[in-house]
């Protein structure tokens, strides 16, 4: 890429806040209906750019669980968002089908611009920007900037490099999407400083977008991305599928703290130290995440690699309707 | 001097039992029980019958708080004594049951001691729960693991309030011993947490062993901490929360909260503070589980008490 090239996008004119994917993850669910309420006294932003905020699994929050029949954010392939509804079909792929007809169709030209979906772990893992891409310049651009406007907190960007799984999360549905992800957070709980923490990420991805439509250009440059390499599970009894063992004290709370080979996993029961066995340093996060016990996940492991960004700006209404006139051609030409 | 004739004499511990999974998804008591259920050696003692007991199996297998009703406080006389069958909800046919085996509640069959295992979301250490303030052979065993620890701490909470008093699984047993250890979020395993509690059980039973074999306990002072209020999160009128906990009150359980302290923060920024009388120490800052009883926090005051001298009968 050349060092003054600027990469022009399309100005965003309808992005989606979404909490409560997790009924019992609870930054975002109170945060969307503050959001709600503070909508009823205000209109948008201006730049004519619509906000549109979503409790994704309503059902969910109110009994204050995960889901009620099958994990909402693993809904969004399009396999699953296709088919129809039947008696029993389980009420997260209705839920799906719902927010892909309002947030969507995913792929299709009408999906939102932007898809941000909150999420809270019991990891420490401080503010995370989750993808599945590590080259989506707007999604970078708004975690550099993220980075920039809370210094306080560490923000990190974890690229789930799934080239060929299809991608089956909520924010995948908008033309862009991200998750961002609070810890450390018990579930069920909701701690001031993490809401906080959530809420001013939430301001500072809206004020960067206002800033974009208004076509600010933003400078090019780099940014630290952890792309996910592998999963460990832990041990487990081989009858009853049951832990055997607890994450250990030395690796508990140390997610993005780098991991050597033969460093301390896990911690039996009768007292065991169980190592690393990779030959390769790797930089655990979700370490201990109470949802992952059934997904067979103690820890994810990332490799950290810098990546340089193009400076980007909004495209102007001359370049639009120029693109427009050129895609007309060539359809006329077919 | 010998305090041989102020001690109480008091029945042997024979029978004791250890509750994990009372709360499906409160991991260490979980953990902790299977691993005793499969292999007692570490519970075993002299003079001593340890039975390691999951009480709510269904909450277990789901990882869940409880399946119809918390189980920790179904154990009314009214639940205990109600017929029928299979229409009641899960934990009260299994508090019956409960109740058959290890009880019944208030009678000379039921176990002499039940310890039953919890995990809080709330940054209250190692906590010893405590029903009555008279129970000496309990203020002495936790007199004996506060010393066997030290300087590790471990706190007791007193809840012999006339209103906040609930019908607990121990309470089955003569002398029930709850301990709550945390923060660790719920259905999550924390090694530390595990290990706290398992240390705090290995010297429980050791006192069940020293007392049963004839040793006596000179009279001792143990602090309590005395539940005295609930307080509630500030909520709008159809009942949704509208405040946090005030970062300055998350995490400090067992910290002095004097009025004019700030206790809660609304969404928008605002201190709501303290308005007590006077200076309370406030604990289960922050439980998941009370959400839905409308608690934020509980209050307590300190309280000396003294227990008389124990020994064998």
């Amino acid at each position: 890429m050349e060092l003054d090239e600027v990469v022009c996008f399309s100005r965003f004119s309808r992005v989606a806040i979404c909490g409560g994917t997790h009924g019992n993850e609870l930054s975002g669910v109170y945060l969307v209906r503050e959001m709600q309420k503070a909508e009823r006294k205000a209109k948008e932003r201006g730049n004519d750019m619509e906000v549109i905020t979503v409790l994704s699994n309503p059902r969910a929050v109110q009994r204050g669980l995960r889901y009620i029949d099958t994990d909402l954010n693993r809904c969004f392939t399009h396999a699953m968002l296709s088919g129809s509804n039947t008696n029993d079909a389980p009420y997260e792929i209705i839920r799906s089908r719902e927010l892909n007809a309002l947030l969507g169709p995913k792929g299709s030209r009408d999906a939102v611009d932007l898809v941000c979906d909150l999420h809270n772990t019991t990891a420490n893992m401080g503010l995370c920007l989750i993808s599945y891409s590590d080259s989506d310049w707007l999604c970078l651009h708004v975690f550099r900037h993220l980075q920039r406007q809370m210094p306080d907190v560490p923000t990190r960007f974890i690229h789930f490099n799934a080239t060929n799984k299809e991608s089956y999360s909520l924010d995948s549905v908008g033309k862009h999407g991200f998750a961002l992800e609070a810890g450390p957070q018990p579930h069920g709980v909701m701690r001031s400083n993490i809401y906080t923490t959530m809420k001013m990420g939430v301001e500072h991805v809206l004020d960067w977008v206002c800033l974009f439509n208004s076509g600010f250009v933003f400078e090019g440059g780099s940014v630290d991305v952890y792309t996910v390499v592998r999963n460990i599970d832990y041990p487990r009894d081989r009858d009853t599928h049951n832990i055997t063992a607890a994450v250990h004290p030395q690796l508990q709370d140390r997610d993005f703290c780098l991991l050597y080979p033969e460093d301390p996993l896990f911690l039996t029961l009768s007292g065991e130290t169980l190592r690393y066995k990779g030959k390769e340093p790797l930089y655990p996060f979700f370490i201990n995440e109470c949802a992952y016990y059934e997904k067979g996940i103690a820890v994810s492991l990332a490799r950290k690699r810098r990546v340089a960004i193009p400076a980007i700006r909004v495209q102007t209404e001359q370049e639009q309707q120029a693109k427009k006139d050129e895609c007309t051609s060539e359809e006329e030409e077919e | 001097m010998s305090s041989y004739h102020s001690a109480a004499r008091l029945d042997e511990a024979r029978r004791v039992a250890i509750f994990g999974g009372t709360h499906g998804n409160e991991m260490s008591g979980v953990m902790l029980v299977n691993l005793w259920v499969q292999n007692n050696t570490e519970v075993q003692r002299k003079g001593v019958e340890v039975q390691p007991f999951i009480t709510n199996p269904k909450a277990v297998e789901k990882c869940t708080r409880y399946v119809d009703t918390d189980l920790n406080r179904a154990f009314t006389p009214e639940n205990l004594s109600t017929l029928g069958g299979g229409d009641l909800p899960y934990e009260v046919r299994r508090a019956q049951e409960i109740n058959r085996m290890f009880g019944p509640k208030g009678s000379p069959e039921a176990y002499d001691v039940i310890f039953d295992l919890h995990n809080t979301t709330s940054n209250m250490g190692c906590t010893l729960l405590l029903e009555s303030s008279k129970d000496h052979f309990n203020l002495q065993m936790m007199n004996y693991i506060q010393k066997s620890i030290f300087p590790a701490s471990c706190l007791v909470l007193l809840n012999e309030h006339p209103l906040l008093k609930y019908s607990t699984s121990r309470s089955v047993a003569k002398h029930p011993v709850g301990l709550e250890v945390g923060p660790q979020p719920q259905g999550v395993l924390r090694s530390n947490i595990f290990e706290s509690m398992r240390d705090i059980l290995k010297h429980a039973l050791d006192f069940i062993e020293l007392f049963n074999a004839g040793m006596e306990f000179p009279p001792c002072t143990v602090e309590v901490f005395r539940l005295s209020e609930r307080i509630d999160y500030p909520r709008d009128d159809n009942g949704n929360i509208i405040a946090m906990v005030h970062p300055n009150l998350q995490d400090c359980d067992w910290e002095p909260l004097n009025p004019g302290d700030p206790m809660f923060q609304t969404f928008d920024g605002k201190t709501i503070h303290y308005q007590g009388s006077g200076t309370v120490y406030p604990t289960f800052i922050n439980e998941a589980a009370y959400y839905e009883k409308q608690q934020a926090f509980a209050t307590t005051r300190r309280e000396s008490l003294v227990a008389s001298a124990i020994r064998k009968a």
